[in-house]
């Protein structure tokens, strides 16, 4: 089992009622998940706590085979570093490199930077010739593609995405989502998918509504 | 609508209320410096004009004898002539409590006589002629006026401070002047028909009004240098609203852009802000001026020191506030709220209704203005040494050390641009290849702190440079210049010959210090008689010597001269040096003399009294091989009293406490500028915060702990801070050059040599170091305790 989300809950402070509340869920290495659901459902803290981001309040995360709940700051860090990748609707790239220095960085934070696979995921992505311009040069597009690759460079266990393409048109967000499942397929790791869309949540294997803090 | 747009943009003040202080206190604190600057010189200024008004009144000139001591039948045969002159004797008095100058005066005659406080102190008008006459001081001077055997004391505000007036026959009893004048006011209205001044008192040199050289033009240099470092701090000052006022324009791009979309015009925009500018100047202006009343009060005493050390001119130690520079104060505070404004409001006006929002136009700007700064910044150095290569004087002086400052500030981001690149470049691991990139990035954000930064350390480098050279220099020209063991002062020249007949067999030998006023160069100074002696030639401070030097000057056929002198004159080796009509010498070298502002010149003592025979002879200098034990014997033998022989050490000790006083204030205003650009480093750190956030949280999402990024935000601010001190260190040793051998030489008349101070470089250094370590420590602080909820934020889209 690689991931195993068993009975977690977390309350906001200053919230009157948790944003989740009991939630189990189980994911294994390949698995292709998409959670859905309205706005202010918990999608997002779900997928931030499964990838140690953030503490819950009760029950346990357990990540490749490790109790989320027992680790610290630094330990915490170091499955970030190590196990997870993500993407996030923002694509929250980093200002100061530029593409190919994005798409190596966590890589080679995990000490997994292999030049040929990030040739080939370059490649895939479109983004030959645009290795060294800065994030703010891109098109939002290009910036998610510099995102997801940033994301598989690093061969994860899991990759969460949180909207990957909530900030894009429909036709380049299918674009991108597509190159994004074809190279999660390539590496073998996990995804957990969080979406609004039905029709993006439909290219998952399998399909979760959370609803007030509840899995449906 | 007008107050709809205000409330507006005054929401961003409110929800960053760190930024508004920092935009009221930076301009406070640039505001402070420049207004106690201003009021320490209006206060200088003020006791120069109060002092002058009573010691020299306008529109009278001066008789003055080559001696230093007039006849008072020379007086007497003026007044008989028909010229209207009045008699002065000057003298220090031990007063009791302190030592003052006191002032004896003809009452009938003296043209600025000054007012009592209170008419009934004063009495019967007559009581001023009549014994025991009556002392006019200002309160606090009047107050340390002790002495029993003194007159009656009338305060007189109008006095200015440690001068003490009187009847000139009270003076004369008090300080046992035997009748001698120390000057004669010559009135510039006068009779016509009179005879010759040269007929009647062919001895004297006379010096006509409008020639008079008084306390403030003495002292014009040293406070020129002051209003150079007030108007600096103003503007380390200015850069730090100046990257406030700009980050909050471009954080507060999608408000204006949404009020834009609204309807509002670009010009009510532009004007609202202008409001909003000038009532920050307002209000940082008048906090400004409080600060620089308390920062003047506190240095105020040390800079009365500094000008008595060096010009004898003195400077009551108290502050009054002075309408003047308050009023400049706020003005600048004003001023420069708009100057560093003018961007943003120049910005506001162009405004397009769909600008870039956030910090991706202020990064594109930053990018764009780098090549830019660097053509501005090698124009205005060029413009600067250009200054220089075509006008002469201060004004040129300090053009050539602005340009080259405020140059190399713009310089400073693309240099560091550049070094930051070779760094990433040498980077093999991603966080530090992360690291030296993320630095280049920040720039645009950081560079106007570091030009702070770059100005303050450059500043305290060169200025730093200049006092430490000035004082090795100071300290040996000491060595040379009081090179006997004992320096005797006496009451009257037959004492002093009995003195010099006891000492010839005991002692190694005994020198003369016998010297003339004189005009010298159009400037009145003073001519020394010397005997030839060895160690003249083993120890005077030359500066430049023609062959054979002592022994033409030995033989009468030569002149040497002060720098002073050689540069104020033009005079060199080689010119001829007019010393009394008919009487001219070759100059034959030039030597240091420091801390004395007038021409001087030396040439043989038998030659001097060949031309002006009556030269007083009140002082030796002893040289032997047991000092002390020949200054006790000295004193058994003729019972002097203690201050009459002063050894070598004791009076080295003494100029270097007044040389050290002298740069006190320096010392002081270095210590703040550096202190106002580590606010700017923390200001701008802590603006910076906003828009780092979203740029450090990836990192930590990919695995670098909150902690381990703290480190990394101070590792930055000390890397940028420990670049910028590398770029400070040439930059600050080119501002020592200039001071040295441009502006010194301008405004006191001496080239001093250049020395380095690797050490003070390292402390320095240091101290920058720990500023940036400091000023990042806040912000790192906050960012090691930030929850991880707050940073997951970020990715959530709250934000």
């Amino acid at each position: 089992m690689l991931l195993d989300i068993d009975d977690v809950t977390k309350t906001y402070p200053g919230a009157d009622r948790p944003v989740l509340n009991g939630v189990r869920l189980r994911l294994d290495q390949g698995d292709t998940l998409a959670l859905t659901g309205e706005s202010g459902s918990g999608k997002s803290t779900l997928l931030h706590l499964a990838g140690a981001l953030d503490r819950f309040d009760g029950g346990e995360i357990t990540l490749d085979g490790t109790a989320l709940s027992r680790l610290d700051d630094t330990g915490r860090a170091r499955l970030r570093r190590r196990t997870v990748a993500l993407v996030f609707q923002q694509f929250n790239l980093m200002p100061a490199l530029t593409v190919d220095q994005n798409l190596a960085f966590h890589a080679r934070l995990a000490g997994r930077a292999d030049p040929a696979w990030i040739d080939r995921i370059r490649t895939r992505l479109g983004l030959d010739g645009l290795g060294a311009r800065y994030p703010e040069a891109l098109s939002g597009g290009q910036q998610q593609r510099v995102a997801i690759g940033r994301a598989l460079a690093m061969r994860p266990r899991l990759l969460l995405a949180d909207e990957p393409t909530g900030n894009l048109d429909e036709d380049t967000g299918a674009e991108v989502l597509s190159l994004m499942l074809d190279l999660v397929a390539d590496t073998g790791a996990a995804l957990f998918l969080v979406t609004h869309s039905d029709a993006i949540a439909a290219r998952a294997a399998r399909r979760l509504h959370l609803h007030h803090g509840r899995l449906t | 609508m007008t107050r709809a747009i205000l409330l507006a943009l005054l929401a961003h003040w409110r929800r960053h209320p760190g930024q508004a202080l920092t935009l009221v206190a930076g301009l406070a604190l640039a505001t402070a410096l420049w207004t106690a600057v201003q009021a320490i010189n209006a206060e200088a200024r003020a006791s120069y004009a109060e002092a002058n008004s009573l010691l020299q009144p306008a529109r009278a000139g001066t008789l003055t004898a080559p001696t230093g001591a007039i006849p008072p039948r020379t007086y007497a045969a003026l007044r008989r002539a028909g010229w209207q002159v009045s008699p002065v004797l000057e003298g220090r008095l031990d007063a009791g409590a302190a030592r003052v100058t006191l002032l004896g005066v003809d009452a009938l005659t003296y043209p600025a006589l000054p007012v009592p406080d209170d008419t009934a102190d004063a009495g019967n008008p007559a009581d001023v002629l009549l014994p025991p006459g009556r002392l006019f001081a200002d309160p606090d001077t009047a107050a340390a006026l002790t002495r029993a055997d003194l007159p009656p004391v009338v305060p007189a505000s109008d006095m200015p401070a440690g001068v003490v007036l009187t009847d000139i026959a009270v003076a004369d009893r008090l300080l046992e002047a035997g009748g001698r004048l120390s000057r004669i006011l010559v009135a510039t209205d006068q009779p016509a028909g009179r005879p010759l001044l040269s007929d009647i008192a062919p001895d004297l040199v006379y010096r006509p009004a409008e020639a008079q050289a008084g306390t403030e033009g003495l002292t014009r240099s040293f406070h020129l240098n002051l209003t150079a470092f007030g108007l600096l701090s103003f503007a380390v000052g200015l850069f730090i609203v100046h990257g406030t006022i700009g980050l909050a324009f471009e954080q507060r791009r999608a408000i204006l852009r949404t009020l834009r979309a609204l309807g509002v015009p670009a010009r009510g925009l532009a004007l609202a802000m202008f409001a909003e500018l000038l009532a920050a100047g307002l209000l940082a202006g008048l906090a400004g001026v409080g600060l620089g009343y308390v920062i003047a009060a506190a240095l105020l005493p040390g800079v009365a020191a500094t000008l008595g050390g060096l010009y004898g001119a003195d400077v009551a130690g108290s502050l009054a506030l002075r309408p003047g520079w308050i009023a400049a104060g706020l003005g600048m505070a004003l001023g420069g709220v708009v100057l560093a404004g003018a961007h943003v409001l120049w910005k506001a006006r162009d405004l397009p209704v769909l600008a870039l929002t956030g910090t991706e136009a202020w990064r594109l700007a930053g990018a764009r203005g780098l090549r830019l700064q660097l053509a501005a910044g090698v124009a205005l150095i060029l413009a600067g040494w250009l200054a220089v290569w075509l006008f002469d004087g201060l004004l040129a002086g300090f053009a050539c050390l602005g340009g080259l400052l405020l140059g190399s500030a713009l310089l400073l981001a693309p240099l560091l641009a550049g070094l930051l690149r070779i760094g990433a470049r040498l980077a093999r691991r991603p966080v530090a290849d992360w690291l030296w990139s993320d630095m280049r990035a920040q720039l645009p954000g950081l560079s106007l702190a570091l030009m702070a930064l770059l100005l303050a350390l450059a500043t305290n480098i060169g200025v730093g440079t200049m006092v430490s050279s000035f004082r090795l220099t100071f300290t040996d020209w000491l060595d040379r210049r009081l090179s006997a063991d004992l320096y005797i002062s006496t009451e009257d020249d037959s004492r002093t010959e009995a003195l010099r007949q006891w000492l010839i067999p005991r002692a190694e030998s005994v020198l003369p210090i016998r010297s003339a006023a004189l005009r010298l160069g159009d400037r009145p100074g003073r001519v020394y008689g010397v005997i030839d002696d060895p160690i003249y030639r083993a120890t005077w401070p030359m500066v430049r010597e023609t062959p054979g030097l002592w022994e033409r000057l030995s033989a009468g056929e030569g002149v040497i001269i002060n720098e002073q002198l050689h540069f104020g004159a033009g005079i060199a080796p080689g010119d001829d040096l007019q010393l009394l009509p008919g009487w001219t010498l070759p100059v034959v070298g030039i030597y240091a003399d420091y801390g004395n502002p007038d021409p001087q010149a030396i040439t043989s003592l038998d030659t001097l009294l060949a031309h002006v025979p009556d030269l007083p002879d009140r002082q030796l200098a002893v040289r032997s091989a047991d000092p002390p034990a020949l200054a006790a014997a000295l004193r058994d033998a003729f019972d002097l009293p203690a201050d009459a022989i002063m050894p070598q050490a004791q009076i080295k000790t003494l100029s270097l406490g007044i040389f050290d006083r002298t740069f006190l204030i320096t010392g002081a205003l270095n210590l703040l500028t550096l202190g106002v650009a580590g606010f700017a480093i923390l200001t701008s750190l802590l603006t910076l915060w906003t828009i780092r956030l979203p740029q450090l949280a990836p990192a930590w999402a990919m695995g670098i702990t909150r902690a381990r990024l703290a480190w990394l935000e101070i590792l930055r601010a000390v890397a940028l801070a420990a670049l910028t001190a590398l770029l400070a260190l040439p930059l600050g040793l080119l501002l020592a050059w200039t001071l040295l051998s441009v502006i010194n030489v301008e405004a006191f008349g001496w080239r001093l040599p250049m020395y380095l101070f690797p050490l003070d470089w390292m402390r320095l250094l240091a101290l920058a170091l720990v500023a940036a370590a400091l000023a990042a420590l806040i912000p790192a602080l906050r960012l090691r305790r930030l929850p991880p909820a707050d940073l997951v934020k970020v990715f959530a889209n709250v934000r």
